[in-house]
């Protein structure tokens, strides 16, 4: 019997994706929340600017470019979902995930190198947003990577392939924390 | 090319027979490319050096990439109005958020009130960022300790 998720759809949608975006309603106010505050301690405390002179332009340009390229694979896998083509759309599954692992590689060289330098949580307001946004999100992507292997042998086989645009539609939102998180982080010096 | 949207949630809806699906790999790797070329704006934005020109390319441009992302790889722009009004309402509640809070943090003094911690710890690190500029050094972290505000 298939769960109700994806039998019921009383609200003109799929219970199970009206589900993520609720999911994604409440990550807005998660996420806006802490970006807000940082935006407005970023006004209130110029010395902000100079901290954020050490953040890693390229690296973080480089994180960019890799879940920009993730989502685009997601969107391939929803594709070959809709078709009907497990294998392919596993395929593509799998290739967010690899860029979400690669993601994460590069954050933790990043972080390796500013704890390195003595930028931690605690040195001052600014390194306790970077990491406080930073390592949100990045929990929000193995959380996503960790989703996409679970469900990836069943989309293989061709079962239950409303989940791939699921899991999509949360990775797309991950993308576009990360699309903020960049100038705030990183441009904005 | 027909529209990625005639075909969106089929599947999802769990209708079994396998719609004809017209192949919108084109127009995806369209709207990639013009994220590429939006990011590539933002980088390249700073290094002009003028200041609202760097708002504009890393803020202005992150709207327009945000909004590309959700209406056509969440395909935001077909699913039913009432899943955009969520959003919406979610992020208007951001934005309450701000405008009851910003006032009291973006200022260190009002009428009847200061933020004496806030007001002594940027005073203290402009003064050793301008110490640091002087000396052409590091931004060294230890230089800076923590400091609660």
């Amino acid at each position: 019997m298939k769960p109700i998720a994806t039998t019921r759809s009383a609200t003109g949608i799929p219970t199970g994706r009206l589900a993520v975006w609720w999911v994604i309603a409440s990550e807005i106010v998660i996420f806006g929340g802490l970006l807000a505050s940082y935006v407005m301690h970023r006004i209130g405390h110029p010395e902000f600017g100079d901290y954020a002179a050490n953040t890693a332009t390229w690296i973080g340009a480089t994180n960019t470019f890799v879940l920009l390229t993730s989502s685009l694979s997601a969107v391939l896998a929803h594709q070959a979902a809709e078709k009907g083509d497990g294998p392919t759309a596993f395929k593509y599954l799998w290739g967010t995930f690899f860029g979400g692992l690669c993601f994460v590689v590069i954050k933790s060289y990043e972080w390796t190198m500013e704890i390195s330098h003595g930028f931690v949580i605690t040195t001052n307001a600014f390194w306790s947003f970077y990491y406080t946004a930073a390592g949100l999100h990045a929990c929000h992507v193995i959380g996503g990577m960790a989703i996409m292997a679970i469900i990836s042998n069943d989309v293989k086989n061709n079962r239950e392939l409303q989940r791939v645009e699921l899991i999509g539609n949360y990775w797309h939102f991950v993308d576009i924390v990360w699309i903020f998180l960049f100038p705030l982080l990183y441009i904005a010096k | 090319m027909a529209h990625p949207a005639e075909s969106h949630g089929h599947q999802a809806q769990g209708h079994g027979a396998h719609a004809e699906h017209a192949d919108h790999t084109k127009h995806y790797l369209k709207i990639y490319f013009a994220l590429l070329a939006l990011f590539m704006v933002s980088v390249a934005g700073p290094m002009l050096e003028i200041k609202w020109l760097t708002l504009l390319t890393a803020f202005g441009i992150a709207v327009v990439k945000a909004y590309l992302v959700a209406a056509n790889f969440m395909h935001l722009n077909v699913e039913k109005k009432y899943v955009g009004y969520l959003l919406l309402t979610a992020i208007a509640f951001m934005f309450l958020f701000y405008a009851g809070v910003a006032p009291d943090v973006m200022n260190h003094r009002g009428r009847r009130w200061e933020n004496v911690a806030a007001m002594n710890e940027t005073e203290r690190a402009l003064k050793v960022q301008a110490k640091q500029h002087e000396q052409g050094g590091q931004h060294g972290a230890q230089e800076q300790p923590a400091q609660e505000h």
